[in-house]
């Protein structure tokens, strides 16, 4: 696994004196999808944060394809250039149309010439299924709709992994499986490598090649889906899906 | 049954409507509003047709010299008419007085295209940098044809609007960036940036006036001077960009944090991250009072007459000095009041007007 696309080795972090990821090791190779599960509070959406530095890390070593995540801005760049992130909240820029959103990345940090960005914007548009809300402001759009242009603006960054913070978590019920129809279709249609903390266990089950349990901060079991569901190891694991899986 | 019903829901819309019933709403509705109305009603016909008698019915529009004009009880308006030019433009060449008007309409222009949404971009630093060139030249001349006037001779409302526009436009990059300095991360600027700020909100204007024009030259080397107006200048944007930035701090405290995250994630660099993504939205939601500060910035000018500088204020002051003219001091400061209220009410409309349009766009 020496060529794993994302290495982290002896992972720690603390806030303030609470010890929030504890020696976490994990290799992620090209092309794999996982799913990130646990209780809150666990450290698991801290920890895919480590992965583009929205969180530093105090103690060990983080690689993404190659280059080691230090506090040199100039590597986390290059670093978050190729990884991309969908959050709770979407994080959309309300006063940007959602064209203007997709195309903010591509043009200012790839450079890329206006109209073919907005070519390419208009193709994830039409991937996640609203093409015809291009020139709308976030604000007039419902949740669902708001993640999916989200979810749009990540790729239009062409990015080698895509991470996903509790993206349905936010939202209404009705909405919750227009989103994961589009992370089902972009595992399946496109090999991006996945890391997706979620409590979405059907989706995990239909498409993570592994699943992490996480709590206090720990990797306590990872297994891939239908051993981990099936047969889980640890006391804690079996205590939470039986909490989550009625 | 819902005939009646029907009857009863209508009759207190009928009550509200008409000026009998508003005026029993809004001025009568109990015994104090009732005694405030009169009150209210009592003062203004007293002050009302006193003011209009001073100010219209006994005036004097046209008068030779002052003691023609001493004979009327009302105002003397003969003595504006007659000294406006130099109320205007001081002691500027009388030939070339055209030169100031024309810098005033330019600095007005400049002012009034900065409201105009389009031009919300980067657009407006080469049209404020090309307007204020043009404002320099004609003011200065020397150039082109144009007759050198050492700005010792500037006077009056170029002045005021020189110091006002000039100090708004350089006061507010330099309030932005010592807002985001504020927030930063690097500790050698956060401290620079936060002394700075409280040093110059603690202390009036006047005393940098003073610091500026009294103690800065005997900190330059010998020989070295710097023109009185552009000191006064210099105090005037290091104090307003003190508040400019605190403003402007609250607006960036109001941007959620996902903002920032998000523009992270696409991995945008800081002066990209500000520039496109937070202070569009910071700067938006903090309109009303940096109009506010401009508001009182306008104003705050005329304190440079305590070091000598000859704007409105001080020409209207001068034109009080004519012997022939003498005793007219409130006709000559209600003008330049006019003048003063013209500039800070319609930017204070503009940016409630803003306001409202800014509420009912899009943003959430």
């Amino acid at each position: 696994m020496a060529d794993a696309l994302i290495q982290m080795r002896n992972v720690n972090k603390w806030y303030g004196k609470f010890h929030v990821l504890k020696n976490i090791y994990l290799d992620v190779a090209q092309g794999e999808r996982i799913v990130i599960c646990g209780p809150s509070g666990s450290g698991k959406s801290t920890l895919i944060r480590c992965l583009n530095r929205l969180e530093e890390h105090q103690e060990g070593q983080i690689i993404i394809d190659g280059t080691e995540l230090t506090s040199d801005i100039k590597d986390v760049e290059a670093i978050r250039r190729n990884v991309g992130m969908v959050f709770q909240h979407f994080n959309l820029f309300p006063h940007l149309t959602v064209l203007e959103n997709l195309t903010l990345g591509p043009i200012w940090v790839l450079k890329i010439p206006k109209a073919q960005a907005e070519e390419t914007a208009m193709k994830y548009l039409e991937r996640v299924r609203i093409p015809d809300q291009a020139h709308k402001y976030p604000g007039q759009l419902s949740g669902g709709q708001q993640q999916r242009v989200a979810i749009a603006r990540s790729l239009c960054m062409n990015p080698k992994i895509m991470l996903f913070d509790e993206p349905t978590s936010a939202l209404d019920p009705e909405m919750v499986k227009e989103v994961l129809d589009v992370m089902v279709e972009l595992a399946e249609q496109s090999g991006m490598t996945m890391l997706c903390v979620t409590h979405e266990m059907g989706f995990a089950r239909k498409v993570a090649n592994r699943v992490i349990f996480m709590d206090r901060g720990e990797i306590i079991e990872q297994n891939e889906p239908e051993q981990f569901f099936g047969n889980p190891q640890n006391e804690r694991t079996r205590l939470f899906l039986s909490q989550i899986l009625h | 049954m819902t005939t009646t019903e029907n009857a009863v829901a209508q009759r207190p819309a009928t009550k509200t409507a008409g000026p009998v019933a508003w005026m029993r709403a809004n001025l009568f509705n109990s015994p104090v509003s009732t005694i405030l109305t009169f009150l209210s009603v009592w003062l203004l016909l007293m002050a009302i047709p006193a003011l209009f008698e001073w100010g219209f019915i006994q005036a004097k529009f046209a008068a030779a010299n002052g003691q023609e004009c001493r004979q009327v009880q009302g105002a003397c308006w003969a003595f504006i008419a007659e000294k406006h030019r130099l109320i205007l433009f001081g002691t500027y060449p009388f030939e070339e007085q055209w030169r100031p008007m024309l810098a005033v309409i330019i600095l007005i222009a400049l002012l009034i295209l900065s409201t105009w949404r389009k031009l919300w971009n980067l657009w407006l630093i080469p049209i404020w940098v090309l307007g204020m060139a043009s404002v320099g030249v004609l003011m200065w001349g020397g150039v082109f044809g144009l007759t050198y006037v050492e700005n010792t001779r500037w006077g009056g409302l170029p002045v005021t609007l020189i110091l006002a526009t000039f100090g708004i436009a350089l006061a507010f990059p330099l309030g932005v960036l010592l807002a985001l300095g504020r927030r930063s991360e690097m500790p050698a600027i956060k401290v620079i940036c936060v002394t700075y700020i409280e040093l110059i909100r603690g202390v009036p204007l006047i005393s940098l006036l003073f610091m500026a024009s009294v103690m800065l030259p005997l900190f330059l080397p010998e020989g070295m001077t710097i023109d009185k107006l552009l000191r006064a200048l210099i105090a005037i944007v290091m104090f307003a960009a003190a508040y400019v930035a605190e403003v402007v701090r609250g607006g960036l405290q109001a941007i959620p944090k996902g903002q920032y995250e998000g523009a992270d994630s696409l991995g945008l660099t800081y002066w990209q991250k500000m520039r496109l993504i937070v202070l569009p939205q910071a700067l938006r939601i903090v309109i009303p009072p940096l109009v506010g500060i401009f508001i009182s910035m306008f104003k705050d000018t005329s304190l440079v007459v305590i070091i000598g500088i000859f704007d409105l204020t001080l020409a209207a002051k001068a034109a009080l000095s004519d012997p022939a003219w003498q005793g007219f001091g409130v006709e000559v400061y209600v003008f330049i009041s006019a003048i003063y209220f013209v500039f800070c009410y319609s930017m204070s409309k503009y940016s409630q007007a803003l306001e409202k349009r800014l509420a009912k766009g899009h943003e959430r």
